[in-house]
């Protein structure tokens, strides 16, 4: 089991139904504990590569495996056990939040594993203190800054104890301490971790190796460094560093 | 908004089990309208028992009277009762009055005034998750608490996009003033649905993702010892007692 890559996706294309095609055959392998930024421009089917890997997208052409095992979204058994093993942390954290308390939320993905009882009770504890905000657990979600929102979002996929987390975006819309914070909590964390991000700094802080997504398919995949040292590379996907931004 | 009514201290009536507390207040509504207002006093002694229990919640009388100022558009109509209708008149300084019109609408005051009363120390000392747990408890049908539930966790949401809508529309000049402007308030109503609906579609994608089929974790059930329900209980007990003898005796 073990020496199977976390993900394993093999020539996935997929279209929507109104005709719209999102991926032309895309092949990425991510090994265990890797980090891996998929970078990319708004539109590039980023968000669909995302959807596929649990299962929320059907694949029509290709196969999308989890730790070995395949993603077929018609087997009902095998998907609750890889969508256990995906997690994925969506942009608004409004939209993963969705109980009335912190602790609650946090109790959801396990619950529906089958998890009850004083055994939830510690998943939640524990899921609470990697991100670092265990005396939350009985706020309403409303109450919480963006940041802190946006941490506990992280949280309720940790409680499902994943194989790979998979993050939407996750430094947009916070502050730069937020910022930092969450880069310490994922460092810390013992994951294989995919980040879909534009935020090409927070990328090369906390991936060694980084993949464009453009037009449905991967057009590089190398270390981190050298694709964002490669500004041709990034022009031609609509990739910028920031101004003044320079890789040490 | 949401938990907004709810003031939180530590008393008798805060820590009663919130199903309980339904239940108690129900039962005591029940006696209020099954008693008829001709039995007045009766209607004091109820009054006292409301503010006991308000009292005992650590609600001071000024917080329930001014909360209980929500009934008064509901009861309009009844203040009008006395001025219209048929049968027996009589003359009340410069009024004339119908008689049963004024005890139909002196019943629903009164008796209104006593449900609104309770529920305000309900939603006073109790908060709405909470309320909801109670009737989930209550077997108040799942689909309905859920449903509330994600109301009550999403209002905040919406109403801050509605209030971001609006701050928006104002700095590009927007000012809505009267029927003119309600093409626009409707549209950014219907933008707003659409967004909401939107969200409800990434909501449930979220839950998709972390194995949700069809059941919500429910709370694990603490039985309640029958001396909780017994000192709930006493308030709807007493005003039964009340209600009884006055009947008797009147």
């Amino acid at each position: 089991m073990s020496n199977h890559p976390s993900l394993l996706i093999n020539n996935l294309a997929f279209a929507y139904p109104d005709g719209n095609q999102a991926l032309y055959g895309v092949n990425l392998r991510v090994e265990k504990g890797e980090r891996v930024a998929l970078l990319g421009p708004n539109g590039a089917g980023k968000t669909t590569l995302v959807l596929h890997m649990n299962g929320i997208h059907q694949t029509m052409q290709g196969e999308v495996f989890i730790a070995g095992e395949k993603v077929d979204s018609k087997n009902k058994e095998s998907i609750r056990n890889i969508r256990s093993k995906v997690g994925i942390v969506f942009q608004d954290p409004d939209d993963q939040l969705f109980m009335p308390t912190v602790g609650e939320d946090v109790a959801f993905g396990p619950y529906n594993m089958g998890v009850r009882g004083a055994e939830l009770e510690a998943i939640v504890d524990d899921a609470l203190k990697l991100v670092g905000m265990s005396e939350y657990k009985d706020r309403p979600p409303h109450h919480l800054s963006f940041g802190q929102r946006r941490r506990v979002a992280v949280a309720t996929v940790l409680a499902m104890k994943p194989e790979i987390l998979v993050m939407d975006e996750p430094s947009s819309n916070l502050d730069p301490a937020s910022r930092r914070e969450l880069a310490d909590i994922l460092r810390s964390l013992d994951v294989t971790i995919v980040m879909v991000t534009h935020d090409l700094p927070y990328a090369y802080e906390l991936c060694e190796r980084a993949v464009i997504l453009s037009g449905g398919i991967i057009v590089a995949d190398d270390k981190t460094e050298s694709i964002l040292k490669n500004e041709k590379l990034l022009g031609t996907h609509r990739l910028e560093l920031p101004v003044g931004f320079t890789l040490s | 908004m949401g938990e907004r009514l709810y003031i939180h201290r530590h008393s008798a009536v805060h820590s009663l089990p919130s199903h309980v507390k339904i239940v108690a207040v129900l039962l005591f509504v029940l006696v209020v309208v099954s008693t008829p207002i001709t039995y007045w006093p009766a209607f004091v002694g109820f009054l006292i028992l409301v503010i006991a229990s308000s009292l005992a919640g650590k609600i001071s009388v000024l917080t329930l009277s001014k909360r209980a100022l929500i009934e008064v558009p509901f009861i309009f109509f009844a203040v009008l009762m006395p001025f219209v209708g048929t049968g027996e008149r009589f003359e009340l300084g410069p009024f004339n009055l119908y008689r049963d019109g004024l005890l139909a609408g002196i019943s629903i005051v009164a008796k209104g005034t006593l449900g609104v009363l309770s529920a305000v120390i309900l939603s006073t000392t109790t908060t709405a998750r909470e309320i909801l747990r109670g009737l989930e408890r209550l077997r108040l049908p799942i689909i309905m608490v859920q449903i509330a539930s994600f109301m009550l966790r999403y209002i905040n949401v919406i109403s801050d996009e509605m209030e971001r809508m609006k701050i928006a529309r104002l700095s590009r000049g927007f000012d809505a003033t009267g029927v003119k402007h309600w093409k626009v308030i409707a549209t950014s109503a219907a933008a707003l649905f659409i967004r909401s609906y939107e969200r409800g579609e990434r909501v449930h994608l979220a839950m998709l993702s972390r194995g949700f089929d069809g059941e919500l974790p429910h709370t694990e059930v603490r039985s309640v010892g029958y001396l909780t329900w017994l000192k709930a209980l006493s308030i709807p007990t007493f005003a039964l007692i009340i209600s009884i003898f006055f009947r008797m005796n009147g």
